[in-house]
């Protein structure tokens, strides 16, 4: 009994009572566009509901209403942090369906490309996950060198981030002088800034103190969750569709494929950081062995006519009217082509039905996989933590909504 | 046609799953394997869990519309991470009424995979947790994906198909 009279034994606590934070549409937080509704105990997120969807664009039902060729531009902007990752892989797929036979000069090509659009799509993974535990500077700082690496597909295909790069077949003109020399100050200069940037993160005490143990997920729910690529590997599952199932020539690199043990935001950033390393080596590699010989493919049916040619020559003119008009033969069948995009397995899984368009067109998209295990990984932990798990998984909202 | 591994794993299918077996084929190197729907969800465990075949990952999953036989189908990809192989699996359903067995009880990952799948195509899983749609706004009334909802303005007249040959 206190002074006023209540039994203190017998006083019960307030109900508890949960509040509601809603975390985007647009947030600056998020990078991108996505909504999150957090049942928040205090600071402790309970659970949460994303919302997905808010840039869907139909891409694959616009892919069935467009000639294989034109479907290029639309994989540009799945993940357009490495847009010739994306094109490379449709280009591949077409190239499965019509059983075209590639050059290894374009091959080896590919490879460059591939390696510097992932060098591209996991700095700003990494520099992002530094700006959200509010190291500024490395951001600002790599993103000087990503100017480089734009400058050189600007050299190659004209274009920076919707590249739209190459053709079915291989390549719309030979790297110029200039581009190769581009290429070469890039893996020049590039090593030093992003060594510069890892000493900056890799033991820094407050780094290290927001990321590991954060946002977490065991090797089997990855796998459960259909995980691939950077996020799986930090898991400790040793999944590369380079390794598993090379394409483009791989297996004629050495390279290694980093693991990390918990799946946190550490071992993210640490995969991630390692990979970069790996892809320099390879793109020096394919530059070291690079082969002399054309720059595409020899299938006229798909690949277009130098233009002189067009003017001067009939049949040339002739195919240049089918690709333009889309009216070119392709075989019927079903087709599945897989590459190791910047977040994980890109899948084309293609169905022709001898039109002039795919019948079916599906793209397994690694965001929009792994992004339902955003709830899972965040529940427990704090709305700052939660903000960090987001960036280090690398969701593209562009990848997530197709 | 097939290698022997595809054999294996058509052997192990059918000892036990004969009944549900509708077509084995092989594109692109990729087996085929075309089922009957109601016991799709523990064939899928089946091979899942038997020691020759391990197809413990599913990669992808989609549906696809085939207008001219009336039909909506459901396409499994599984992959066998310790001997790199790969399966795909189908399922045809009704487009009238396309129902089919959920297979989140297997695999986490199929939630927003069938989601999806409900979104654009109408398919119903059944047992689903969360069967809402997922890409496209709440309100909207149609299946996006099947093949009668066309992409362009029909009632255009400044783009003829003929002359596109489509």
């Amino acid at each position: 009994m206190d002074a006023r009279g209540t039994d203190i034994n017998t006083v019960q606590p307030q109900e508890k009572q949960y509040s509601y934070l809603n975390l985007g549409p647009t947030h600056p937080a998020t990078h991108g566009i996505f909504q999150n509704v957090l049942k928040m105990d205090g600071e402790i997120i309970v659970d949460s509901e994303p919302t997905i969807g808010y840039i869907h664009r139909a891409f694959e039902k616009l892919a069935e209403r467009r000639p294989f060729n034109q479907i290029t531009p639309i994989t540009d902007r799945l993940n357009y942090c490495s847009a010739p990752i994306n094109n490379i892989g449709w280009h591949m797929t077409v190239e499965k369906l019509i059983k075209a036979d590639i050059p290894k000069r374009v091959q080896y090509l590919r490879v460059i490309i591939m390696e510097l659009a992932r060098i591209t799509d996991h700095l700003i993974c990494n520099a992002v996950v530094g700006v959200d535990t509010g190291a500024l500077t490395g951001f600002v700082y790599l993103f000087q060198q990503r100017e480089l690496a734009y400058e050189i597909y600007e050299e190659i295909c004209g274009a920076r981030l919707t590249t739209n790069i190459g053709r079915v077949g291989g390549f719309e003109r030979d790297f110029s002088p200039k581009a190769w020399e581009k290429i070469h100050r890039f893996l020049d200069e590039f090593p030093k800034v992003l060594k510069e940037f890892e000493n900056l993160l890799k033991r820094n005490r407050i780094f290290m103190d927001r990321t590991i143990g954060v946002g977490g997920i065991t090797a089997e729910r990855a796998l459960q969750y259909s995980f691939t690529g950077p996020n799986l590997r930090a898991a400790g599952v040793d999944y590369d569709v380079r390794v598993a199932k090379p394409y483009s020539s791989y297996e004629d690199f050495e390279f290694t494929i980093p693991v990390g043990i918990n799946g946190d935001v550490y071992d993210r950033f640490m995969v991630r950081q390692e990979e970069m390393w790996q892809s320099l080596s390879i793109m020096r590699q394919a530059i070291d062995k690079l082969p002399d010989g054309p720059y595409h493919a020899e299938i006229p049916d798909f690949y277009l006519p130098p233009k002189e040619e067009v003017y001067n020559n009939m049949e040339a003119l002739i195919y240049q009217f089918k690709i333009v008009m889309g009216e070119t033969d392709v075989p019927k069948g079903e087709v599945y082509h897989s590459v190791e995009a910047g977040n994980g397995e890109l899948g084309f899984y293609l169905i022709s039905d001898g039109g002039r368009t795919p019948f079916r067109l599906h793209f397994r998209r690694p965001c929009f996989i792994f992004y339902q295990a955003y709830p899972e990984m965040i529940r427990g932990s704090m709305l700052s933590d939660a903000i960090l798990t987001m960036s280090s998984m690398n969701v593209i909202a562009g990848e997530l909504d197709a | 046609m097939f290698d022997p591994a595809d054999e294996n794993v058509i052997a192990i299918l059918r000892e036990k799953y004969e009944d549900q077996v509708l077509l084995t084929e092989k594109h692109y190197d990729f087996l085929t394997i075309t089922l009957k729907e109601d016991k799709i969800i523990e064939v899928i465990q089946h091979l899942r869990d038997h020691e020759g075949t391990k197809f413990q990952f599913l990669t992808t999953l989609c549906g696809i519309h085939h207008p001219e036989q009336g039909q909506i189908a459901v396409m499994y990809q599984l992959h066998n991470m310790y001997n790199n192989s790969r399966i795909r699996l189908k399922i045809y359903l009704p487009q009238e009424k396309p129902v089919a067995p959920t297979l989140t009880g297997v695999f986490a990952g199929a939630n927003w995979m069938e989601r999806e799948t409900y979104d654009f195509f109408g398919v119903v899983f059944e047992g689903h947790p969360d069967l809402r749609r997922i890409l496209n706004v709440d309100e909207m009334t149609i299946f996006p994906m099947r093949k009668e909802y066309p992409l362009e303005d029909q009632t255009r007249e400044d783009k003829r198909d003929e002359m596109f040959g489509r």
